[in-house]
């Protein structure tokens, strides 16, 4: 890792100046300090550009989708729409359809265990998660197998943070129905090798659920060169609002599942005896949308596109390697997560402090950041830690904020020693 | 002075980093763990109580934030010698006053030394770290054996 000094003397992929003025919630300051985000693998401010395409909609636009026959609900069905065009790019499906709007990451993995696992995981067949997913990727699964009879087994992971892939292999059978792993840690920042994962569970004849929840804010995706089944993501992690994210899922694989909620707009012709559903995405989509929630979304991608998702990785590497560095020489602490491939997250624990104790007197200094067990308790045990205080940077960090958070830090430890 | 100076009164960095009453006790009439889910705090109370109901010993063992390790130990200082039934008032005055429905500044109390964690009243996400060994002390006098938790 090269020192703190050689990352400065780089030109920066992005202006963050620049960027930085179109996020409001950025210049405020918290009782008299500047606001210092650092939680944006909990959630992600929005720019300008989301929120007044929001209140244009809410303002101007606002209609229902899919129904009504005039101006307002025929203009609102077709901004929907082209967010959906917009995230299926975003992400490199084949087609919008293969898209479904949700609430976000855990109800589009909950959708998956319903209504594929319900249909296609009987008894004695195998699911397989990592010992490094967030609760909404494990929870979903202990209660299809224990409700199916099912077996579920956990790839492990090193000191490191990485998953061991050698045992992955031995996991894998012709028992294994589901392949379900996040592409980025949210604990820990481990990004994982999801294209071996994929290529690997297809030989064996099982479908892969890529959990991007946090990669799709960080880095570009393409769901077809990973030939993964299923890819998930949240709004609100990546600039959108909250309430509304999605799922990608294979149109072929879709096709075979039933409806997950039942309702309204996901039929195609209810009578009081029988009910034939609407084709994929509809069908997964019951009930009245997040509308603008969705238009949002799209707004968002518009934006990070005009970032560059490729520029936005390089820089939150640079801000990971300064942090890193930073983070590393202060005694007493121990990042937990070194992995070789990381995204900007930085898990870290102190002798001298709780992780709860550490955020409170950090949010003293106008730092925000999150300590707990980021939903990944069986992480925190595995690395034999109750909790962690966790950075997550992002494009509109700058190098003199995590400057802020090393001293805040050693401040904190001196109160506590 | 900021509130969170206030929250980290220096008696309470004291109770931190030295626990008192801080061991198991084989001989517990009563005992009951607390644990809070949400951030991992995982506290055990024991008690020794007397056939006149009082409090002959009490003591914790555990891990947890400094504001429960520090709540839990000047608990056990506090309880010791009282009545059952005064723990109970003292529980009610002390919850109360984390959750600021209480002002000790301004009513009667059996708080002593417990005032120290009012400033707790302007950190919502932190009453639960404050209340886990008070509810688990209650916990153990109603013989929960299946434990507490704050969720």
């Amino acid at each position: 890792m090269p020192d703190s000094g050689a990352v400065l003397a780089k030109k920066p992929a992005i202006d963050v100046d620049k960027i930085r003025k179109d996020f409001p919630v950025l210049s405020r300051t918290i009782d008299g300090k500047p606001l210092i985000y650092l939680d944006n693998a909990a959630t992600t401010q929005k720019p300008w550009s989301v929120i007044n395409r929001l209140f244009k909609f809410e303002s101007e636009e606002y209609g229902t989708v899919r129904r009504g026959a005039y101006k307002l609900s025929e203009r609102s069905t077709r901004l929907y729409e082209e967010s959906r065009r917009k995230v299926a790019d975003f992400l490199g499906a084949a087609s919008k359809e293969e898209i479904v709007f949700t609430s976000g990451t855990t109800q589009s993995i909950n959708l998956v265990a319903y209504s594929f696992g319900r249909r296609f995981v009987n008894a004695g067949d195998e699911v397989v998660i990592s010992n490094i997913e967030h609760h909404a990727n494990t929870v979903p699964w202990q209660v299809l197998c224990e409700e199916k009879g099912a077996v579920l087994k956990v790839i492990p992971v090193n000191d490191d943070g990485e998953l061991i892939m050698t045992e992955y292999d031995k996991l894998l059978s012709k028992k294994t129905r589901l392949v379900a792993v996040n592409h980025v840690s949210n604990a820990l920042g481990t990004v994982n090798p999801v294209r071996e994962i994929v290529r690997k569970a297809r030989a064996v004849g099982a479908k892969v659920l890529i959990d991007g929840a946090q990669s799709t804010p960080h880095m570009k995706i393409d769901v077809r060169e990973l030939d993964c089944d299923f890819y998930t993501f949240s709004g609100h992690k990546m600039y959108g609002p909250s309430g509304v994210g999605g799922l990608y899922g294979k149109m072929e694989v879709l096709e075979t599942m039933p409806p997950y909620v039942t309702g309204g707009d996901m039929i195609v012709q209810v009578t009081l005896e029988k009910t034939t559903y609407a084709k994929p995405p509809s069908r997964f989509e019951a009930g009245t949308p997040p509308i603008s929630q969705v238009i949002g979304l799209g707004t968002a991608i518009d934006y990070l596109n005009g970032v560059g998702m490729d520029k936005i990785g390089e820089y939150e590497h640079s801000l990971l390697e300064y942090g890193t560095r930073l983070l590393r020489d202060i005694p007493g602490l121990r990042i937990i997560g070194t992995a070789r491939d990381k995204a900007s997250i930085i898990s870290f624990y102190l002798d001298a402090a709780h992780p709860h104790d550490v955020v409170t007197i950090l949010d003293q200094d106008g730092i925000a950041l999150r300590g707990g067990h980021h939903c990944a308790q069986p992480t925190m045990k595995r690395f034999g830690v109750p909790a962690t205080a966790r950075a997550s940077m992002s494009f509109y960090n700058k190098y003199e904020e995590l400057d802020a958070l090393a001293a805040s830090i050693r401040r904190t430890i001196k109160i506590f020693s | 002075m900021s509130y969170s100076s206030e929250l980290y009164q220096q008696v309470i960095l004291d109770h931190n980093r030295k626990p008192r009453n801080f061991r198991e006790m084989p001989n517990a009439t009563h005992f009951c763990h607390g644990f809070n889910p949400l951030c991992g705090d995982d506290i055990t109370v024991y008690l020794d109580v007397d056939n006149d109901h009082v409090i002959q010993d009490v003591s914790f063992t555990g891990s947890g934030c400094a504001i429960s390790k520090a709540s839990s130990s000047l608990m056990t200082v506090h309880l010791k010698g009282k009545k059952i039934e005064e723990s109970k008032v003292i529980f009610d005055e002390f919850h109360k006053m984390v959750l600021g429905e209480f002002d000790p500044e301004k009513s009667e109390n059996h708080l002593g030394k417990l005032t120290l964690f009012m400033g707790v009243r302007e950190f919502p996400s932190r009453i639960k770290c404050a209340s886990l060994s008070w509810h688990a002390m209650i916990g153990a006098l109603e013989k929960k054996a299946e434990g507490i938790t704050t969720e």
